[in-house]
């Protein structure tokens, strides 16, 4: 006979999991029991939406099923935010929620809320486990549904009678089989062959690589794509690292505040290529306007998302590793393309993402000797906003998995919570949370996480007592009428130290690489405070609603 | 705007109702009728929408609904030989002395049952395709429509073939 707490804990392990991020609370008080001497690791946040944010980096960072558990009503409600942004960026999660006892469900008992009624639209899936029975199946189902396809968030409700009751011990090679599931994985192949006679045909071809390269581990067929058609890339905001940032056929990021280059290939393009993306308003700018000229290709493992926003010309159901795969395998012999690769060169060296060496400390430059301190290895995770701009158009990303940050719902917050997420999935690597001075103090009651468990996050707040981009906004479009954005100093430094955490404050352009090397040389976590220049903006920038050819700012030389 | 009809097949769980509408009604798309009962399979429900939009609006209907665990089936039979019915009980004022006679007239056109005699008013049950419903509605009005009640529309196809299987 085992308990459903028993059954779940052995569950989780049986999946994979050794290390979950948690809460604890009443109804959850059997499953914590169980947790007390089982090999799982489990981290004790400060905030239950710290809890799903780190699960959610843990996520991104290794590709495997991150893992959060939070008590019934109020804890179940703080894991909404985080559950919601790993369902816009398609993160695989398992999400535990405790429940009251089954006898009292509706009831409106005390820390009672609706969780799966509340979640229903940001979970690809989730349950309200009725009995311990269902347990063990419900556990194997709801990480199978998270983990393939179009990966996502499954959130399980257990009551805490579910989690008490004893029942037979479940079979261990119990199948399931989910009627209504069954994800293309593999393209259509007369459709892929549709394509690769597009990309014969065309001259001035550029693939469009979103989160989904990522999220299939297709980076390096994805290079082989390329550079066997000479095809620049650009890649969104989730899709950057999936190529290497110095590579020459790499344009960097495309839309709002993408390239000047990337902007002007896609619009002069004939072939647009777009591989695990969605075709996003943040990327197209004014939909009419994008890729113009171009045939569209369009890979993706959600047919939901094909077609959505944009009408498509060869549609490929199936996962991009496999499918780009099957291309390479087929691909003919291909032109040469050398007059389109010089004329986005040209564009490359005419308008670089560059910035003034004026001795001011600018948030740019604070990133870029990251970058070159780093050289591509270690992990970069961003809040939401300016810092998360930068770091995008600045930081040099050479592998996969390097870069996390909210693109779907854009969470202020969830840098640094994700960022001890991502700790646990890759210990070997350095972990930078990039901040502003707002989104820190969404989640700063983390400190105490990452000072509890000597967790060696280095934050990096580039600080300019504002909201950056709502004010950068509001000087461009709302005649600088600064409505609540600007914010009062804070001694981050100060807090981290009440924490236990070592940090320096740095007011001049000389002292930041040396800042720099002493949070890497520091082996536990460490805060820095980089007082930036205040009303700094983040160029180039397409205004909402135009075509994203039609860019403003961004020096030019 | 056409307006289609969609038999989906479903697993028959508590909340999987909750999961089809609210989907329609976060993305926007406009209901027209829905109803929902149990099927020739056991453990499985089956849910006719009939949802008006443009080809692109109805082709992210149905992937939508596709996404969802607990949809089996979509079967979109608006272009294949279907029957469709829905059942209305409306309630209508017809006094003896005045309009009942019309009122029962109009009934027996339209093939309607009269279920319920009150002093002053006739309850009709009618079934047929849902302009059927909208047409005798509209005669009825005049004579002071109290009360009406529509199942929502259901279908099914011609022959042998059924929705679920192609």
């Amino acid at each position: 006979m085992k308990t459903g707490a028993k059954i779940l804990i052995e569950g989780l392990i049986r999946q994979g999991v050794t290390t979950i991020f948690g809460y604890p609370g009443g109804v959850v008080l059997p499953i914590y029991d169980e947790l007390y001497d089982s090999p799982l690791q489990h981290i004790l946040v400060r905030h239950e939406q710290a809890a799903a944010h780190a699960a959610d980096g843990y996520a991104r960072a290794s590709g495997r099923t991150g893992v959060c558990l939070a008590t019934s009503g109020p804890g179940a409600c703080n894991l909404v935010t985080g559950i919601a942004t790993a369902y816009m960026d398609s993160v695989p999660m398992v999400a535990l929620t405790g429940q009251v006892p089954t006898s009292l469900l509706g009831n409106d008992a005390f820390q009672e809320s609706d969780i799966t009624g509340i979640t229903m639209p940001i979970t690809k899936h989730n349950y309200l486990v009725n009995k311990t029975e269902d347990l063990d199946s419900v556990i194997r189902e709801a990480f199978h549904i998270a983990r393939t396809g179009r990966q996502g968030p499954v959130l399980i409700d257990i009551p805490k009678d579910v989690a008490t009751n004893q029942i037979p011990d479940p079979p261990d090679d119990y199948q399931f089989h989910i009627r209504g599931y069954n994800p293309t994985l593999q393209g259509h192949l007369r459709q892929i062959e549709k394509a690769l006679a597009m990309i014969d045909e065309a001259k001035r071809p550029v693939i469009y690589a979103g989160g989904g390269v990522i999220a299939s581990n297709a980076s390096s067929e994805l290079i082989r794509l390329a550079e066997l058609t000479g095809t620049p890339v650009t890649t969104t905001l989730m899709g950057i690292g999936a190529i290497p940032c110095d590579h020459p056929l790499n344009l960097g990021m495309l839309g709002m505040h993408g390239t000047r280059y990337a902007n002007y290939a896609v619009t002069e393009c004939d072939l647009l290529i777009a591989i695990g993306a969605r075709f996003d308003d943040r990327v197209t700018g004014k939909i009419q306007s994008f890729a113009p000229n171009a045939g569209i290709i369009h890979i993706d493992i959600d047919p939901a998302e094909i077609g959505k926003n944009k009408p498509v010309d060869v549609p490929i159901v199936g996962d991009s590793k496999s499918v780009l795969t099957c291309m390479l395998d087929r691909i003919a012999k291909q032109p040469s393309r050398q007059g389109w690769n010089e004329k986005v060169n040209h564009w490359k060296s005419t308008h670089p993402m560059a910035l003034p060496d004026d001795g001011v400390l600018r948030p740019q430059m604070v990133i870029r000797t990251l970058s070159d301190l780093l050289d591509g290895e270690g992990i970069i995770v961003s809040e939401v906003g300016q810092n998360q701009m930068w770091t995008a158009q600045h930081f040099c990303f050479r592998h996969p998995r390097t870069w996390i940050t909210s693109g779907g719902l854009g969470t202020m917050g969830y840098g640094l919570p994700a960022a001890m997420g991502a700790h646990y999935a890759r210990p070997d690597l350095p972990v930078f949370d990039i901040a502003g001075d707002g989104s820190i103090q969404m989640n700063i009651q983390e400190f105490g996480t990452i000072a509890q468990y000597d967790i060696p996050v280095k934050v990096v707040i580039l600080n300019n007592m504002f909201l950056g981009m709502v004010r950068q906004w509001q000087e461009l479009f709302y005649d600088r009428r600064y409505s609540y954005t600007e914010l009062p100093e804070v001694d981050f430094v100060g807090i981290a130290r009440a924490y236990g955490i070592d940090g320096m404050r740095v007011d001049s352009a000389d002292l930041v690489k040396e800042a720099l090397m002493s949070a890497i040389e520091t082996d536990g976590p460490f805060v820095l405070d980089f007082r930036i220049e205040r009303e700094e903006n983040v160029f180039p920038m397409v205004p909402a609603g135009a075509a994203i050819n039609e860019m403003i700012g961004g020096r030019q030389e | 705007m056409k307006v289609h009809t969609l038999s989906i097949l479903v697993e028959n769980r508590a909340g999987v109702l909750s999961r089809v509408a609210g989907m329609f009604s976060r993305r926007g798309f406009n209901i027209e009728s829905l109803a929902v009962g149990t099927c020739e399979q056991p453990e499985m429900s089956r849910i006719t929408i009939t949802v008006k939009g443009d080809d692109t609006t109805i082709e992210q209907v149905k992937k939508q609904l596709n996404k969802l665990i607990d949809v089996i089936k979509v079967s979109d039979i608006t272009y294949r030989e279907h029957v469709r019915r829905e059942l209305a009980l409306i309630k209508v004022a017809a006094s003896p002395s005045n309009t009942r006679a019309e009122v029962m007239q109009i009934a027996d056109v339209f093939r309607a049952q009269i279920i319920d005699v009150g002093a002053k008013t006739l309850v009709l049950q009618v079934v047929g395709p849902p302009e059927k419903i909208d047409a005798l509605e509209t005669l009825l009005r005049q004579y002071g429509v109290k009360e009406l009640v529509r199942t929502g529309t259901v279908a099914v196809l011609r022959g042998s073939k059924t929705s679920a299987g192609e």
